[in-house]
């Protein structure tokens, strides 16, 4: 954790603005994600729209944050830590953007998908939703407490939600091939379930900044990858 | 000759090692009873700028009047183990006080030019060592006042007084003054803290050439300076050299929570 307060008091209040920003978005985009996964279960397009016009309020909280960081740069000048805190900052609130693009999309996608009769393979969007909420949570807890270690856990653990976008990929073209009717919206399933396993990946991202904070170097090793669907 | 090296994490692949110009060796310094240098050891490396941090008092401005022995002007102030000069121990009493003074140099925080003319203040001290025709010494006036980055701005007026100077200007000018002599090491005490923004990038950037052809050590109390100008940095604290390392590094990832603490602010 942090250690003790700066001599000047103000410094602490900027960023701890920092990390509360982080929360807001981070908030905000598990929000978006479980909200894109329900408005496909209920096939209702209405609410996807509004999913897709939220989108707009991550935006905003990642402008601020970029101006805050720009700020905090010229007029404190940080150092040492404090300077790998601001750095972090503004690279994990460009992942959390990205990540609320990806929900955006699986929203998106879902009112193609309304078009279309009901697809058995669709409820398993949910079950990746799931896997990717859980690795967001836990990359943005790792980052509010300066927790290396569950920071660590994170990044190993984005393998498992590779291999459940493997296995999904690999049913949806079993489907396809079985019933070329299903070709238009499985494909689109496919593009969701690869938002979804994207945003495993900028929770890693999350994760690898966060070792960063705390350590100085980023976490050894390479990242386990399960996604084998290009092999 | 004792020639030691600093391993410690390299810039680039060609200073991978640089060999120690200035070396302290169990170097302990008292003020009267009070120890005001604990057994410090530390490598000044060749040609580069290191630079001294740590808050008032914690001996930084007295190590640099250990390396060029200011302190045996005053009786109740003593230094003991080594400080290594191309392998010899200048505080020793035995080494003569006037080639120490030639071999390092001093810029103290306040520019202290002599109440005499431009050309004068640089030609003062070359005159104590050698003696040079007056064409001669035209040009090693000109050679200092050009490493002293002054030239230009006082090539039509070295015969007006130094006093006339701006502050920047004057600072400059003791710059010229210790490179005069060709020395091997110049300390700077503080050498900005006196002088405004344009004036300070102006010596920083001077420090930055002057590193080619000497070993430079200086003690600022600005982070940013020390992060700009300096290769090395050393954090003392209490008397004692608590960290020192590449600048990069002591300034993103210092080992030490002392230096952590002292550099991101939160020291006291």
């Amino acid at each position: 954790m942090k250690s003790q307060d700066h001599i000047n008091k103000s410094f602490d209040e900027e960023l701890d603005r920092l990390y509360d920003e982080i929360k807001r978005m981070g908030d905000l985009a598990i929000g978006q994600l479980n909200a894109a996964v329900d408005v496909l279960n209920r096939r209702d397009s209405n609410a996807a729209a509004r999913v897709v016009a939220n989108d707009e309020a991550i935006d905003a909280i990642e402008s601020e944050i970029s101006m805050d960081v720009l700020k905090l740069l010229a007029l404190r000048q940080p150092m040492a830590r404090d300077l790998r805190e601001v750095y972090a900052t503004l690279r994990i609130s460009a992942d959390i953007e990205r990540i609320g693009d990806y929900a955006t999309n699986v929203a998106k996608r879902s009112m193609v998908l309304n078009n279309n009769p009901p697809l058995e393979a669709t409820a398993r969007i949910a079950r990746l939703a799931k896997t990717a909420n859980k690795l967001l949570s836990d990359a943005l807890q790792a980052y509010a407490d300066s927790d290396a270690d569950l920071a660590k856990k994170v990044r190993d653990a984005d393998a498992e939600l590779d291999a459940q976008y493997t296995s999904y990929f690999r049913e949806l073209v079993t489907y396809m091939i079985e019933d070329p009717r299903t070709i238009g919206s499985c494909t689109h399933l496919m593009f969701m379930a690869k938002n979804i396993e994207r945003i495993g990946d900028h929770a890693t991202n999350i994760a690898e900044n966060t070792w960063f904070v705390v350590h100085g170097d980023m976490p050894e090793g390479v990242r386990k990858k399960g996604d084998k669907t290009s092999e | 000759m004792t020639t030691t090296h600093l391993d410690i994490p390299h810039k680039t692949a060609t200073d991978a090692k640089s060999p120690a110009k200035l070396s302290a060796r169990d170097l302990a310094f008292y003020y009267g009873d009070f120890k005001a240098i604990k057994e410090l050891n530390l490598d000044v490396p060749e040609n580069k700028v290191t630079a001294l941090i740590g808050p008032s008092g914690c001996g930084k401005s007295t190590l640099l009047r250990i390396f060029n022995r200011i302190y045996s002007l005053y009786p109740k102030q003593r230094a003991t183990g080594t400080v290594l000069l191309d392998g010899e121990n200048v505080i020793d009493p035995a080494y003569p006080l006037n080639k120490l003074r030639s071999k390092i140099g001093m810029v103290f925080q306040k520019p202290v030019p002599f109440p005499m003319s431009i050309y004068n203040n640089v030609s003062y001290g070359i005159s104590h060592y050698e003696k040079l025709s007056k064409s001669d010494m035209d040009v090693r006036v000109e050679q200092a006042l050009r490493e002293g980055a002054l030239w230009d701005e006082v090539k039509d007026k070295l015969n007006q007084s130094a006093l006339g100077l701006s502050g920047g200007q004057q600072q400059r000018l003791c710059i010229a003054r210790a490179v005069a002599l060709k020395p091997k090491v110049l300390l700077f005490d503080e050498p900005t803290s006196a002088l405004d923004p344009i004036a300070t990038s102006k010596i920083e950037q001077l420090i930055t050439e002057l590193k080619q052809q000497f070993t430079i050590l200086i003690v600022t109390h600005n982070m940013q300076q020390a992060a700009r100008v300096s290769d090395f940095t050393a954090f003392m604290y209490l008397g004692e050299l608590i960290e020192h390392g590449v600048t990069e590094t002591i300034f993103t990832k210092p080992t030490k929570k002392q230096t952590e603490d002292y550099i991101t602010g939160r020291f006291g």
